[in-house]
């Protein structure tokens, strides 16, 4: 329906754009008033802090394309160029590189949070897969973004990768030669990747916007998986969650500075300081350290098709969790059973990382070829069967009556929190 | 009188353990510009510039360096200018022929090879690297660098080496092409420092690191600030974000 948006503002500045445009209202009720759980942990954190590190890696991706030259004869150079005479060149690339590691890390922590308090159930499903669109967009983001400084590393990892796609029967090599734009990685494919790297954040920035609209239809999940009952359970995002988040950062800060300040090559491989030279493959080649896990169950895999898709299929396969876990109760704080295999879950990611790590020989093999086994049981035999079988714990009356006694009533201490002022 | 053979034999397996495993980690001589507030030990750096020009520029170019970051080792402007005056570099003519002219503090340092097939020619088809970033390029860094230097020595006894390759035992593989470039008195230092093969790799991989990576210096310095004013915001976000919650339950 059209019409003038009533603005209650007082500066009439802002009241005259805001019953035209009503952005000021719209910030006011999603990011101040919003009403948020009031028991998240700092584990809730994270989202915010994903949200953060995409814009730092967008400025400082800004400025660095401003110096970088995408050409096969003059991108190494060129980024050398920016490490020693840009002023503060060398700070926006090692805090672009090292920010690449520090966002896979906060997004990884993101999901397993998901993953154990049961954020990508009903009716948080499409908010969960848009998540895992995020996550794809992010890899393709920063496999290419690899590339672009043009060493050693970036060449043949880029060689590796593509080439995965001609394991496809028939259209495979087509679609390798098309990805490379020539019958071999070299300037046309550098072009292009740099072409998309450019343009791929701005694509996750607006999935991210939807993953937040879609959040804030739902509203969050919290740590005890119930839903939010009454004006009790909540609180005002400003200035209650606007400060716990900052401490977050601030922490988050902390750790990527240290990267960049003390140790900046420490994610980083030696061999991507040697110039691309198509005519000698290094001793081993080994992608960055957020793509192991993916690794290790593409080589744990004999055969070169089946390793592509069961590569694939572990991201996939997130997409249709919300379907596979067939248990009413979210947060595994309440399912005995479910509580203990996310920590096998977890360590069975572990594993996948570091024998991704290594190379496929002996115990290796065979500790991968386990792990990427039980990666896939977890999600299509376990989760279907725990939430049949598993006998929940009681869940709480409400998150502000988190506790309750062996005996069913309240304890002491869960008093009726102080109601809060809302709209 | 029975104890000492036992100390020997253990003290000499102790001695062949390393050698025994594939690859032996290179020595760690300790580097001024090691650990967070490490900084280029200026006269080391310096002595190894000397090094570099007097033995290593005859083959490895140093592409991405200018002759006006040598300021950064401790040498005045003029010195630099001096330096660089002195090395004739490529350039075109007035009449548009190729010509030669003294290089400036802005030019980067000369390549001893017009390009790499010309390297391969003179040198039996071995190409020496680049060093602009060869400390950061290998791993193991700085020690590994060190170790290559003064890792030469006679192969062991049963090893083939291909024609015209040196046996060191840092390089993987053991056989290097490159012909064991520093011994003792190599060069004679300006500033009386005796030149032991170890003292002339220690200075030269001192150079290299920073020639790596010029502004090392100034990231640590800015981290310092940087983490104390984050640790500090950190702090005071902490605190309002206990009186902000002070009154939820």
């Amino acid at each position: 329906m059209a019409g003038l948006h009533k603005s209650e503002l007082k500066n009439p500045v802002m009241n005259w754009i805001d019953t035209r445009l009503p952005l000021f209202t719209l910030m006011n009720k999603e990011y101040a008033v919003f009403p948020t759980p009031k028991n998240f942990n700092y584990f809730w954190n994270f989202g915010a802090l994903a949200t953060v590190a995409l814009l730092v890696m967008i400025a400082t991706g800004i400025f660095l394309a401003m110096n970088y030259t995408p050409d096969a004869s003059m991108a190494f150079s060129s980024v050398e160029r920016i490490m020693r005479d840009v002023n503060y060149g060398w700070l926006m690339r090692y805090a672009h590189a090292n920010g690449a590691s520090m966002f896979f890390v906060v997004v990884y922590v993101h999901m397993f949070r998901g993953l154990y308090y049961g954020s990508y159930k009903s009716p948080r499903e499409l908010l969960w897969m848009l998540g895992v669109v995020i996550l794809l967009l992010m890899m393709a983001t920063a496999f290419m973004g690899y590339v672009l400084p043009w060493g050693q590393m970036s060449f043949w990892g880029a060689t590796v990768i593509t080439n995965l796609f001609s394991a496809f029967p028939l259209v495979g090599r087509g679609i390798v030669t098309w990805l490379w734009g020539g019958f071999a990685v070299g300037d046309p494919t550098l072009h292009r990747f740099f072409s998309l790297h450019y343009l791929l954040p701005f694509v996750i920035f607006a999935v991210v916007f939807l993953h937040v609209v879609a959040l804030h239809i739902t509203g969050s999940n919290n740590p005890l998986g119930i839903d939010v009952k009454s004006p009790q359970d909540t609180l005002p995002f400003h200035p209650y969650y606007t400060v716990k988040d900052s401490v977050g950062l601030c922490v988050f800060f902390m750790v990527w500075a240290a990267f960049v300040f003390f140790a900046p090559n420490f994610f980083g491989d030696a061999d991507n300081y040697i110039p691309a030279n198509p005519l000698q493959t290094p001793s081993e080649i080994v992608p960055e350290w957020y793509f192991l896990p993916y690794y290790a169950i593409l080589r744990s895999v004999p055969n070169k098709l089946g390793g592509v898709c069961m590569m694939f299929g572990s991201i996939l396969v997130l997409f249709v969790l919300p379907w596979l876990d067939t248990s009413p109760v979210r947060s595994a704080k309440f399912r005995p059973v479910y509580s203990k295999l996310f920590w096998v879950h977890v360590a069975s990611c572990i594993a996948l990382g570091i024998v991704g790590a290594h190379r496929p020989e002996g115990w290796w093999v065979v500790l991968g070829r386990v792990a990427t086994t039980y990666y896939f049981m977890h999600f299509l035999v376990l989760l279907p069967i725990i939430g049949k079988l598993e006998k929940p714990l009681p869940l709480p009356e409400s998150i502000s009556r988190p506790v309750i006694s062996r005996g069913g009533g309240p304890l002491p201490g869960g008093a009726p929190a102080k109601p809060m002022e809302k709209p | 009188m029975r104890i000492a053979p036992v100390l020997v034999l253990l003290g000499a397996l102790a001695l062949a353990a390393p050698a025994l495993a594939q690859e032996e980690a290179p020595p760690h001589p300790g580097w001024s510009f090691s650990g967070p507030f490490g900084t280029f030990d200026r006269a080391a750096a310096q002595r190894g510039f000397q090094v570099y020009k007097d033995v290593c520029a005859n083959c490895h170019s140093l592409k991405e360096a200018y002759y006006r970051n040598l300021e950064g080792i401790g040498l005045s402007a003029e010195q630099v200018k001096a330096i660089a005056a002195s090395i004739q570099v490529p350039a075109i003519g007035d009449d548009g022929q190729p010509t030669t002219r003294p290089a400036l503090p802005s030019d980067h340092f000369r390549s001893p090879f017009a390009n790499d097939l010309a390297a391969r020619a003179a040198l039996n088809g071995a190409l020496p690297p680049d060093l602009s970033v060869i400390v950061n390029a290998r791993a193991g860094g700085a020690d590994y660098i060190y170790g290559v230097l003064t890792g030469y020595g006679e192969p062991p006894a049963g090893m083939k080496m291909g024609n015209g390759m040196y046996y060191n035992k840092y390089f993987p593989g053991h056989q290097i092409a490159m012909p064991p470039p520093l011994q003792a008195d190599t060069v004679t230092y300006a500033d009386g420092t005796k030149a032991t093969l170890g003292q002339e790799a220690h200075d030269v991989v001192t150079f290299l690191s920073y020639i790596a990576e010029p502004h090392m210096e100034e990231r640590k310095r800015t981290g310092v600030k940087v983490l104390i004013f984050l640790v500090m915001l950190t702090c005071v976000t902490y605190a309002v974000k206990r009186k902000v919650w002070a009154d939820v339950h």
